[in-house]
């Protein structure tokens, strides 16, 4: 599993964000592990797309520094910059594929921005991309438009791990799936995380998610976040965290959450 | 991290080939290594193995060329042999290998770069304008049926929603209207002027200014600023709302989308249009008379008699044919915006053809009454 060295990827100090006189965040502080998989939970309206798109750099705070590899990205030089982007991949909550271009295409379009590489070798990585998220063949060919969520959330995020970034940001992965896809989708950030080595930056509202594949949760209260383990959350009492985690639909996910993670044990256990 | 650096050395051995991978197989290195495996030329009965130890780091791109190196050799007939590997990669050549052998998708090619392509697709285009006609003559009797059913309880009809189109369309387009078509009117009799000039007639300036305006290019102008204005707005606000699913949650009020949205904005139109033609072409009128005036010294009472003798005809013309652009204008407008799909991007597509389509029926509507006048001999 992953190798969490001490060292942060992301480190978030003391970020403010404010929009007109809402203050969204008010000196939040946050680290991600290399290798870990967090997911950021919190009300509506509690700023969690804000903050991934602050980490980015979509969106410049009022106050606070963003480290991203160890560099300030608020005060880093372009082309820095761009050494940074071409180690981090988004993908946004529908997908955000340019609707002119096919899904291949879309997959090539960093590539062909960062790197000269022959047209035959970006097609052949295009379809291993699209294979490797588990796309059925000939999805390359096709269109955003002709696409389901689901296929174009898949296909966001093959054109997210195009130039095999070492920083996944997911907005709300699973938001709009059925619960097999989410479901679905959730083994499959998993199985790539694994093989990969990824670390992921997950915004979300899905318990199942959170239950079955995230390391570590940051949860947005009170215009900051506190970050634990599962373990640590299930035992917060802030009122808030405590009625999302034990409400009705909370317990649920617990508990199938700890069922999947017995099968899992016992797969494991099995194959040794 | 910019430059990455990954090692290939091919080395031989009598009835062997040995391929030793080093460095860092990354995608910054890729186009490169690409180029040398494809320049490989490995004998074909040789056994070869890929030594994979001095390999420091690797992604799916690299594990791509390494997997299809493997593949191509061994559909040679060649043996091949991968050693040495460090495991914690082989995750992700297993990820890859599973996932990689799909053939590349084709990239698009538009059809009509063929010959018979070109014909097909002029084929499609015009098999395509007859059904939009027929669409649009549908949507058109639709209108007219809602119209027709409205006769019944006319209070159904909001007295505000129309008042509010009127604005918009209307008022609100005034001062583009009206400085416009000043501008046209000086053009023309300063333009005219010139060449009346040549042959001692400069004095029927005010004829050719009062005719032009009046007759063709008030009620036109207006009506292709209205198109753009306004039809344009149209199609973007009904297209927005369906977008939003609002005019199906319309329906399922009970309230009729037609009656709602296309009613107000025909009527709107229609008492607007033939208004701000009116103004139109007081405003080109004035502007000729300003130059008429500065330039040929042409005065009020000379202005006005050579005017009357135009007739009051070509005033009428040009009003007659305002309420029939504004229909054409609302009309297309309206339903280019029913035609919007789901999605962002088609209401842009359909706001720009609604401007075009709306001007083009415009001046093809123009030009059928410039016959059937000239047939009256008015």
């Amino acid at each position: 599993m992953p190798d969490q060295s001490d060292e942060p990827i992301i480190r978030v100090r003391g970020l403010v964000n404010r929009f007109g006189n809402e203050t969204v965040h008010d000196g939040l502080d946050l680290e991600v592990f290399r290798g870990e998989v967090l997911g950021v939970v919190g009300a509506s309206g509690s700023g969690k797309s804000v903050l991934l798109r602050t980490v980015i750099g979509l969106n410049r705070p009022a106050a606070g520094s963003i480290e991203v590899f160890g560099r300030d990205i608020l005060a880093v030089s372009d082309i820095d910059q761009r050494e940074i982007e071409k180690q981090w991949g988004v993908l946004f909550q529908d997908g955000a594929l340019f609707s002119s271009l096919t899904v291949a295409q879309n997959i090539e379009v960093p590539l062909k921005e960062y790197y000269d590489m022959p047209l035959r070798l970006m097609d052949e990585i295009a379809a291993f991309k699209i294979g490797i998220v588990g796309l059925p063949e000939g999805t390359g060919e096709k269109y955003p438009s002709q696409l389901s969520g689901g296929m174009r959330k898949r296909s966001g995020l093959a054109r997210a791990l195009a130039l095999d970034p070492e920083i996944v940001f997911l907005d709300e992965p699973t938001a709009g799936l059925d619960p097999i896809a989410a479901g679905d989708f959730d083994v499959l950030i998993r199985d790539l995380r694994g093989s990969l080595g990824l670390t992921v930056f997950m915004v979300t509202h899905d318990l199942d998610t959170l239950f079955s594949i995230c390391d570590r949760v940051a949860v947005l209260v009170d215009k900051r976040i506190r970050v634990g383990t599962l373990e640590q959350m299930l035992q917060d009492d802030h009122p808030w965290i405590r009625s999302y985690f034990h409400g009705p639909r909370g317990r649920a996910a617990l508990l199938s959450g700890a069922e999947h993670l017995t099968k899992h044990g016992t797969q494991l256990s099995a194959t040794v | 991290m910019a430059s990455v650096t990954a090692t290939l050395v091919e080395s031989e051995d009598p009835g062997s080939v040995t391929l030793t991978a080093a460095g860092e197989w990354l995608v910054g290195a890729a186009a490169d290594l690409d180029r040398r495996l494809r320049a490989l030329d490995v004998p074909k009965d040789r056994q070869v193995t890929l030594d994979l130890a001095g390999i420091d780091r690797l992604d799916t791109a690299g594990a791509w060329l390494l997997l299809r190196t493997e593949h191509d050799l061994t559909a040679r007939g060649n043996v091949v042999e991968m050693r040495n590997l460090r495991p914690n990669f082989e995750p992700l050549i297993d990820q890859v290998r599973t996932a990689g052998f799909v053939a590349p998708a084709r990239h698009p090619r538009p059809a009509h770069h063929t010959i018979a392509g070109f014909i097909a697709h002029i084929g499609e285009i015009s098999l395509g304008l007859i059904a939009r006609a027929h669409s649009i003559l549908g949507f058109f009797g639709l209108v007219c049926g809602t119209v027709v059913r409205l006769r019944h309880h006319p209070s159904r009809l909001s007295l505000t929603a129309v008042v509010a189109q009127m604005e918009q369309t209307g008022v609100n387009a005034l001062p583009i209207v009206g400085l416009l078509t000043f501008l046209i009117g000086v053009v023309i009799a300063y333009q005219g002027a010139d060449y009346l000039r040549f042959y001692g007639l400069e004095s029927y300036t005010v004829q050719l200014t009062g005719a032009s305006i009046l007759r063709e290019l008030g009620v036109l102008l207006t009506a292709i600023i209205l198109a753009g204005r306004s039809g344009s707005a149209f199609t973007a606000q009904i297209g927005t709302m369906r977008v939003n699913e609002e005019i199906d949650a319309m329906q399922t009020i009970g309230l009729d989308p037609v009656e709602v949205l296309v009613l107000p904005r025909l009527f709107g139109l229609v008492l607007t249009l033939p208004m701000l033609t009116m103004c139109a072409n007081f405003m080109g009128v004035f502007g000729g008379g300003l130059m008429a005036w500065t330039q040929l010294g042409i005065g009020i009472p000379q202005f006005l008699s050579q005017l009357s003798a135009i007739a009051p005809w070509s005033f009428w013309i040009g009003l007659i044919k305002s309420p029939f652009f504004a229909v054409v204008i609302a009309l297309i407008g309206c339903y280019e915006g029913f035609q919007v799909a789901r999605s962002a991007e088609s209401v842009g597509r359909l706001t720009t053809l609604s401007v075009v389509e709306a001007i083009f029926l415009v001046i093809v509507i123009d030009a059928g009454f410039s016959i059937f006048f000239s047939a009256l001999q008015i």
